[in-house]
């Protein structure tokens, strides 16, 4: 795998291929849809969704939105499921770095765009960043409507009150709303909207943050965002409040309590560590420890 | 023609006048005049394609007519034209004010939601946030139509027919409305769910007031529940007036066919 990246960046920018692969026109066209969505925060925007060279589920709505907004002086991140070294993650960061000859990075702090699959670093962002997220389905509505049309027109009328059925069944099947990703909610007091695959852990996180979010889909070619500073509340029963997932135990690598954790099974013995999902938290975490033990 | 039978309330809850809506010729209705009152239950029967269904769409907000208008008056100071207002009041009117019954009751509900959380449904559009009060509610309404209550958390697809049918009435009434448009709410159900059925619409109706609107083909259901009576035959109406009246002396030609084929014991 170390071959494959070095002999990646090492490969020069295909003459043949756009800054960022995708052509100009494309681009702000892109730019432009992504003006109105911060415009009308949570509403989603159609746009005209290019071919790119991966599959649909891959992340080609979260790729169209980085190569329409990168630049040369960008530092870019790729994190899939919190995690740097993953495959998705690799393979986009090397796609950019050979498109775009910009310097990438694994920590959260020096990037300026991260694109992400189904998380928000642990560390908190700051004015100035912009989360680029890869949504699977823009329509938080479709579970319970799964007429487009009819979609629209809730998202028109502010007819949300079906929303809060799926919550209903949660609760009824499971005795608490056990919606544990994807989880619904309202922006800025107007759209419903679908947070994309990350864990409602990550929720509260969305709520005024500094950073600039967009959100693309694009199989369903919408893009959608959330402007700095926005109110993002989660849906929730007045009786069964929203509530985030705790863990018994903190991570056995850096020993955080209060990072998203994931559980490794170790061996069939029913031996199990849970472990920040977010790598390069988990690294900043146990290099502190290195220095005060030092 | 309309005869009154609570003297009572003098204005119209629901008044069509001069509505048409025509897809050919004889196909749809044209020009008629409704009133219809508080806890007056109006029966429209005639043939098939005799236009019931696309006047029941029309009265109920959910198919423009070509020519005249629907006004809805829920009391004497707030009186609505329901084609002249905006599309978010009309669904607003139709989620709180109207019950549609369908006729295919899984046309009105969601099969995959736990019956509970159909009756709730209408609940939560219009606000209340609130779980253990929308499952009381929910709770409460099985039992008025009989289910009972320890299937709120099955699935409608799992109910028979005739289940089917009273949870759908649940849905429509769970929000007190004062109109209820019903399609041939008995069709498709064996003789004996029907008349279980009869009897509950017949007790809620006089237990909460409502108005309702019955499109039915079956003289027997009309006969049981209505008080009024229309008769329709390609797009007009061809006899109106008391159900006994109608039913028992029929004047029209057509209704003298319709009564007559019924079968007598």
């Amino acid at each position: 795998m170390s071959n494959f990246s070095a002999c990646l960046a090492q490969a020069k920018q295909p003459s043949h291929y756009n800054f960022g692969y995708l052509d100009e026109q494309s681009k702000r066209m892109i730019r432009r849809a992504i003006i109105k969505g911060v415009c009308i925060p949570g509403y989603q925007v159609a746009f005209g969704g290019r071919e790119m060279p991966m599959p649909y589920g891959w992340g080609t709505g979260g790729i169209m939105l980085s190569a329409a907004i990168l630049g040369q002086q960008d530092v870019f991140k790729v994190i899939d499921q919190g995690a740097d070294d993953t495959t998705n993650a690799v393979s986009i960061r090397a796609f950019f770095q050979q498109m775009c000859q910009l310097e990438t990075t694994t920590q959260t702090a020096k990037a300026s765009v991260i694109q992400t699959r189904h998380r928000i670093p642990e560390q908190p962002l700051r004015h100035g960043q912009i989360m680029v997220y890869q949504v699977p389905i823009p329509e938080p509505l479709r579970f319970i409507e799964p007429r487009e049309t009819e979609t629209q027109k809730m998202h028109g009328l502010e007819e949300y009150g079906a929303m809060h059925v799926k919550l209903y069944e949660d609760i009824v099947q499971y005795g608490y709303i056990a919606t544990s990703y994807a989880y619904p909610v309202r922006v800025n007091h107007r759209y419903l909207m679908d947070p994309s695959p990350i864990p409602k852990f990550d929720n509260p996180k969305l709520n005024r943050n500094p950073a600039l979010m967009l959100f693309a889909a694009g199989r369903e070619k919408r893009i959608y965002c959330v402007p700095p500073y926005t109110q993002v509340v989660s849906l929730d029963f007045e009786d069964h409040p929203f509530a985030v997932q705790q863990w018994s135990q903190p991570c056995k690598l850096c020993g955080s309590q209060d990072s998203f954790l994931d559980e490794v099974l170790l061996d069939d013995q029913g031996g199990r560590m849970f472990v920040c999902s977010d790598t390069d938290y988990c690294q900043r975490q146990q290099e502190k420890q290195h220095e005060c033990s030092a | 023609m309309n005869v009154q039978l609570n003297p009572a309330p003098v204005t119209p809850v629901l008044q069509a006048t001069q509505i048409s809506k025509l897809y050919g010729e004889n196909q749809g209705f044209h020009c008629l005049d409704i009133d219809l009152y508080p806890g007056e239950v109006l029966a429209v029967v005639g043939e098939s394609g005799s236009g019931k269904t696309t006047l029941l769409k029309a009265l109920s907000g959910r198919l423009p007519p070509q020519t005249g208008q629907v006004i809805y008056a829920s009391d004497e100071q707030d009186i609505i034209s329901l084609y002249d207002s905006s599309e978010a009041k009309l669904r607003q009117l139709s989620r709180t004010e109207f019950g549609i019954v369908h006729q295919h009751p899984l046309d009105g509900l969601r099969p995959y939601i736990s019956a509970g959380g159909n009756i709730g449904e209408p609940l939560m559009a219009s606000g209340n946030r609130h779980f253990g009060d929308i499952r009381e509610q929910a709770s409460q309404w099985l039992n008025a139509v009989e289910i009972d209550p320890c299937r709120i958390d099955d699935l409608p697809i799992h109910f028979s027919g005739g289940m089917q049918q009273r949870l759908q009435i649940a849905r429509n009434l769970v929000t007190h409305p004062k109109v209820v448009f019903m399609d041939e709410p008995t069709g498709g159900l064996d003789v004996s769910v029907q008349a279980k059925l009869l009897d509950l619409i017949r007790q809620l109706v006089k237990r909460l007031n409502l108005a309702v609107i019955i499109v039915t083909h079956d003289l027997a259901v009309a006969r049981l529940l209505a008080h009024r009576i229309m008769v329709m035959r390609q797009g007009q109406v061809v006899e109106t007036g008391l159900t006994d009246r109608v039913l028992d002396d029929p004047q029209h030609a057509y209704t003298q066919l319709l009564v007559a084929s019924v079968l007598q014991q």
